[in-house]
């Protein structure tokens, strides 16, 4: 083989070598698509979202108390989270030659690469000890926290396609710089910082290891913020590692609800983002 | 006046943004003052010994820090090259029709709950990773690598999952950095008569430095990833240099016994491995972040200034 064949051969193996790390990567996503489907189908039913956990030997049960727990806790941190979020951004975006503007940037990527099993014990340190005793509430400030930095990034990437010459418009018209934005810079943005929203509750609803110990468990139905309350992923982990059938089954549901929750938030977060940028 | 409005509007949301940065000092100070006790009572010799019994009140926790640095340098070994397979494939060499549902595919990875690869983990994986072991040939069970009883669960199990859950982080930085390369780079290579893996090893050549960092981010999330790891890594505070053996890591450790920890040594022994790995993917995060920035920052003449690392990698940001 001549050396400009050999050069051109190595460069189509590399080339295949390429595509097949794609496809390899996607095997293990189409494996777990499948078991959890798979496993998840046959254990979910109408009982599922509105029985409570059954106890060990029982077959059946659900995990009402845990739905309705995960919407709670993740609820609260949306609450916590979207306005520090969005302001956050917002002064990002606004002021972005600004050294605040450049440190908050920073501290949001920082935080966002906090592993959050810290993040519980940070919150279990902040919520937890003071009032000494696990809560929905304490389970939402860690979702929230979390939630925080990618609120701040997406709305100041979005906040900063808003086109200059709006801002300019009502500057121009002699509206102060809140007023700019409160009335035409966020009202353009609004559909991005949603969908960052969206994006952000899409990551925060799939959290285990920041619940453990803020919002911990709880085998009866409460929507008390003020105690512990059961989660579904925290529920899936209990009975993923438990040595009961029935349980496992439960969590290959549990799983199965997880999932089509996380994808559907990630779709459509995704489709809106496309269908901003060509706006833009 | 106008002026007054724009003044208080800045101070208002220039102190909400501060709270931003309030917030990660206020995590390095809530855990050192969590952790005092055991800082104080053990020292660095926390750090150099293998004895891990609450019972007696003995910590060291180094069987902790090798299997959370020995795991995530084998899920960055087995990651690191099909990211940067997808990286390439997805931004030099894919059809334009493909790139969106294919880069949609590959960051759906990333999309999936942890405590999901868990559950998958303990049922099918370990399962499946028990039968590799039992028919892995003799010759190679004598290597120290492969000693040990196929347990399924253990450090092979755990270093797996965890490339999977890294690769959609590696891969879709790494492909925003080579989006930044400029073409020129590319089209100077052709026009020198390189084949197109020559002209991708410019590109790549180039984006080194961003490179890099893409793969530190990945190292970052391999240090603190704690569910699924915890599922399937056998939980074992035992130094083992094996595959197969059953060991632990710093954030499952944490995950597993925390609530369990009933005196305040056990507990703050337990913050301080929470300390240490914050400062850890701290700082390679920061280095990562670093490297990126620096190759965004280089004068690229046509090409669109790639965005900054999206805070959601492997999200639509």
């Amino acid at each position: 083989v001549s050396w400009t064949q050999w050069r051109k051969l190595k460069s189509n193996i590399l080339v295949v070598l390429c595509g097949g790390a794609v496809v390899l990567a996607l095997i293990p996503l189409a494996f777990v698509l499948f078991f959890v489907v798979g496993q998840g189908i046959s254990s979910l039913n109408w009982n599922f979202f509105t029985h409570m956990p059954a106890p060990v030997g029982e077959a059946g049960g659900g995990m009402a108390n845990a739905i309705v727990g995960s919407l709670m806790v993740t609820g609260l941190g949306a609450l916590f989270a979207i306005p520090i979020g969005v302001t956050a951004g917002m002064y990002a975006a606004e002021y972005a030659g600004s050294r605040l503007a450049s440190t908050v940037r920073f501290a949001a990527d920082t935080l966002n690469g906090v592993p959050s099993i810290v993040i519980g014990v940070f919150v279990y340190g902040l919520v937890v000890l003071p009032f000494k005793q696990f809560s929905a509430l304490a389970g939402g400030v860690a979702l929230g926290v979390m939630m925080i930095p990618i609120i701040a990034r997406t709305t100041e990437e979005l906040v900063k396609l808003v086109p200059t010459a709006l801002r300019e418009g009502a500057l121009a018209l002699g509206a102060s710089r809140a007023r700019a934005v409160w009335t035409v810079v966020l009202p353009a943005a609004l559909p991005g910082i949603i969908t960052g929203i969206v994006l952000a509750l899409a990551r925060i609803a799939g959290e285990t290891a920041p619940l453990l110990f803020t919002s911990f468990n709880n085998r009866f139905f409460t929507t008390s913020l003020t105690q512990p309350i059961s989660t579904l992923t925290v529920q899936v982990f209990t009975y993923a590692i438990s040595p009961y059938e029935d349980w496992h089954r439960q969590a290959w549901a549990g799983a199965l609800v997880l999932v089509t929750i996380v994808l559907l938030c990630s779709i459509i977060a995704r489709f809106a983002t496309r269908r901003l940028e060509r706006m833009h | 006046m106008a002026k007054d409005a724009d003044r208080s509007f800045r101070l208002v949301t220039g102190f909400v943004a501060l709270c931003v940065v309030a917030l990660v000092a206020g995590i390095g100070v809530e855990l050192y003052r969590e952790s005092t006790l055991s800082v104080q009572k053990f020292g660095f010799r926390f750090w150099m010994t293998d004895i891990w019994d609450p019972v007696s009140g003995e910590f060291g926790a180094r069987p902790f820090i090798w299997g959370t640095l020995y795991s995530s340098v084998l899920a960055l070994v087995l990651a690191t090259p099909v990211a940067l397979g997808i990286a390439i494939f997805l931004s030099e060499l894919c059809p334009a029709s493909l790139r969106t549902p294919l880069t949609f595919l590959t960051e759906l990875l990333a999309a999936i709950p942890s405590i999901v690869y868990g559950l998958w983990g303990i049922f099918v994986l370990v399962p499946f990773v028990r039968q590799l072991q039992v028919h892995t040939p003799d010759f190679m069970r004598a290597l120290p690598f492969f000693s040990g009883p196929p347990l399924g669960v253990g450090m092979m199990s755990a270093a797996m999952i965890l490339a999977v859950m890294v690769i959609p982080f590696t891969s879709s930085v790494a492909r925003e950095v080579l989006k930044a390369v400029p073409a020129t780079q590319r089209e100077a290579a052709y026009a020198l008569g390189a084949t197109r893996w020559e002209a991708i090893q410019t590109a790549l050549f180039y984006a080194r430095t961003g490179i890099i960092g893409a793969i530190m981010l990945g190292f970052g999330r391999a240090l603190g990833e704690t569910m699924a790891v915890t599922m399937v890594i056998g939980n074992t505070p035992r130094i083992a240099l094996s595959l197969f053996a059953p060991q632990y890591t710093m954030a499952a450790v944490i995950a597993n016994e925390f609530t369990e920890a009933t005196d305040d040594l056990y507990v703050h022994a337990l913050v301080e491995i929470g300390m240490v790995l914050f400062i850890i993917t701290l700082f390679v995060n920061v280095l990562s972040r670093a490297l990126i920035w620096q190759m965004n920052r280089q004068p690229k003449p046509r090409a669109k200034a790639a965005t900054a690392v999206p805070a959601a990698a492997g999200g639509a940001a």
